[in-house]
């Protein structure tokens, strides 16, 4: 008995000391990037998106010979969209997996909590796609390891503000949100502001929480005075419900929204004839554009939407400052992505300001209609 | 005033189909005093089986109207559900709470729960539902009706109607059929009923299937009105179908509709005056329910059998 317990404690720890190896990391044949996307939950199609232009960045680096002599070796996580899971997935990425550089995430409710432990950590995160100023700045100080690869709300909300009133001649707006969704919040305070600003008149601004599903209350609220537009800047599922309901409820008006919008798994019916902000429009005739989706189409069969695109645009953008920094070093990493300009990416030219944004990026507008995305407007920040 | 008739239409439509979850909540406590609190899942299966019908069905033409083959479609959907469900809630009973029958309440209480995370997050498995949200193509063209300043639209009757169908039906089944009779025997005492050789268990295995194909109606007109299906959408309704039981008093079924009908309109009315207070209202009237009359608005108050 005695000798069967020692030999199987031999045996165990004979099939851990491999693992123990990998762990230790320090010179490691490949150079590891962490991702964290939600990959299941209410926005999937956000983290395959975003998985598939990371991927697409990381094999055009790898067929050129990799990074530092290495190949480049995507680790990733899923954040099912929930800040306790996205923060679990970092931890683990960064304590487990000894990522150094992190890709992510998508939503600003998951990026805030991941900014704050990759940056106590020491390590370098690029979100693509997290609009909310608070993802690398908080309280006025600015997270030095944080960066972004997209525009923030502030733009975002002035910009659908400015094309309902000035092309849409739109008056009066009524506006829902999710009050537990920094994005949404944040996106619908910035609309708002922007829109009275202009001479609008918002007629209905009410919260809702993530869990809910019967609009029908707040839309008779709304339709009590019918407004010209419904602004409901959240992501699909939530706004595929909210839709499907106000245009069951009789709202004959326009329906707007922001970024969160883009996704194949909008509902086209419910949306047709709606408008809203976006990082890129696949029809934009610019070279690189029509470029990268010939690429990212002949590779996964579909048209990229902004998640694949700033997702392919935020890994360039780490994978060239490691390459211009000429290290693994966190640090001489962050300096060198704080110190990029002018580099070309899909979505725009992009620098960094001192909040670690890109500065003047395009905000577009995009209508859905018959089953489609069409880019209709580009405006400039202000 | 027209504003306040159109909230109460909406109060209206959502309080029918908590009454269809609440109906299976009252009749299997009415006969095997258990809160069964799977019967929130159950409804969420019932969703997805309507959700997997009708995108089977998506090419199937069964009438020339476009609103015709929306409505036999959803009715496919639908009876699809309830069969999925009768047959699902069967089972549950069969292999969970069966063997607890005569062990303490608790026991099946906690059983309950048990079922209701398995049922959760077996179907959150990537070759079960999934973990993804799914949204629910609507069955009927978007169309509304204006009666009278106030504004109907297509779901609202659709809920309406069918929902009094089935609550006819289940009204039919308990007063005027033997199994009526019997389940009625059991709920007032099972041993007696034993006795008059009613065959017990399978009356309980009735009510079980009874209480489950409402549910599974519920859960497809529910994600017709509210077209977001996912796995763990049924916790909520299941909670507030719960309370309505109580609030009517569990156990009786008039007492379950009017509940649920109370909620509806509660729930509505809380949302219209402060949107995100609707669930905090929601639980407010169960505590005060059974602060003030335990028993609720149609229930007796219990005599201890000894």
């Amino acid at each position: 008995m005695r000798t069967i317990r020692v030999l199987s404690v031999l045996v165990i720890i004979a099939t851990l000391l491999p693992l123990a190896g990998c762990a230790g990391g320090g010179g490691s044949k490949t150079l590891k990037i962490g991702v964290i996307a939600p990959m299941t939950g209410d926005v999937k199609t956000f983290g395959e998106s975003t998985r598939n232009g990371v991927q697409m960045a990381v094999e055009e680096w790898n067929a050129n010979g990799g990074l530092l002599g290495k190949q480049i070796e995507i680790v990733l996580g899923d954040d099912k969209n929930d800040a306790a899971e996205a923060t679990a997935a970092a931890t683990k990425l960064i304590q487990q997996d000894k990522v150094k550089f992190i890709v992510g995430s998508v939503a600003s409710k998951c990026s805030i909590p991941i900014s704050d432990v990759a940056n106590k950590n020491k390590v370098v995160m690029i979100s693509p796609t997290s609009t909310n100023p608070k993802v690398t700045v908080a309280d006025g100080v600015l997270k030095p390891f944080v960066f972004r690869a997209c525009f923030i709300d502030p733009p975002q909300g002035a910009a659908m503000a400015k094309f309902a009133t000035e092309n849409l001649g739109i008056k009066t707006a009524a506006v829902f949100y999710d009050n537990g969704n920094d994005y949404v919040k944040g996106l619908a305070e910035f609309f708002k502001a922007s829109f009275e600003a202009r001479g609008g008149k918002v007629t209905v601004y009410e919260a809702y929480a993530q869990t809910d599903t019967d609009f029908t209350a707040l839309l008779t609220k709304v339709m009590a005075e019918p407004p010209d537009m419904l602004y409901i800047p959240d992501y699909y599922n939530m706004v595929n419900l909210v839709n499907q309901q106000a245009r069951a409820a009789g709202f004959k008006g326009i329906l707007a929204g922001g970024d969160g919008w883009d996704s194949s798994d909008l509902d086209f019916q419910a949306a047709d004839g709606g408008y809203f902000t976006n990082h890129y429009a696949a029809d934009d005739p610019r070279a690189e554009v029509q470029n990268w989706v010939a690429r990212y189409k002949a590779k996964y069969g579909t048209v990229p939407d902004a998640l694949a695109t700033l997702g392919y645009d935020a890994a360039n953008l780490l994978l060239n400052a490691i390459k211009t920094a000429n290290s693994e070093d966190p640090v001489k990493v962050k300096d060198a992505l704080a110190a990029t300009a002018g580099f070309p990416t899909v979505s725009g030219t992009i620098s960094f300001d001192e909040n670690h944004n890109p500065i003047n990026k395009d905000v577009v507008i995009l209508q859905v209609k018959e089953g489609k995305f069409v880019h209709v407007a580009t405006l400039k920040p202000e | 005033m027209t504003y306040v008739l159109q909230q109460l239409l909406n109060g209206i439509q959502l309080g029918f189909v908590y009454a269809l979850i609440a109906l299976g909540y009252t009749m299997v406590y009415g006969i095997v005093r258990l809160i069964n609190f799977a019967h929130g899942d159950v409804f969420m299966v019932g969703a997805f089986v309507g959700y997997f019908t009708l995108r089977a069905l998506a090419r199937v033409t069964l009438a020339g109207a476009s609103w015709l083959n929306g409505i036999l479609l959803f009715l496919l959907a639908m009876l699809a559900a309830m069969a999925a469900c009768t047959l699902l809630n069967v089972t549950i009973e069969r292999i969970a709470y069966k063997p607890l029958r005569n062990a303490p309440r608790i026991a099946a209480l906690i059983t309950a729960i048990g079922v209701s995370l398995f049922l959760e997050y077996f179907s959150s498995l990537k070759f079960v539902f999934g973990p993804n949200y799914i949204t629910f193509p609507s069955p009927l063209p978007a169309q509304t009706w204006e009666v009278a300043g106030l504004r109907i639209s297509a779901i609202q009757v659709l809920i309406a109607v069918v929902a009094t169908l089935l609550l006819l039906g289940l009204n039919y089944i308990i007063r005027y059929t033997k199994i009526g009779k019997a389940m009625r025997a059991t709920a007032f005492d099972r041993d007696a009923a034993r006795l008059m050789g009613i065959n017990v268990d399978l009356t309980i295995s009735f009510t079980f299937g009874l209480g489950a194909a409402l549910a599974g109606a519920g859960g497809v007109l529910y994600v017709s009105a509210y077209p977001r299906v996912h796995t763990f959408m049924g916790i909520i309704p299941g909670l507030k179908a719960f309370t309505a039981a109580v609030m009517g008093g569990i156990g009786s079924l008039p007492g379950a509709f009017v509940g649920a009908l109370i909620m509806g309109v509660a729930e509505v009315t809380a949302k219209s005056l402060y949107s995100t207070m609707a669930d905090g209202v929601a639980f407010l009237i169960l505590i005060l329910v059974l602060l003030v009359k335990p028993s609720g608005i149609f229930g007796r108050a219990e005599v201890e059998k000894v």
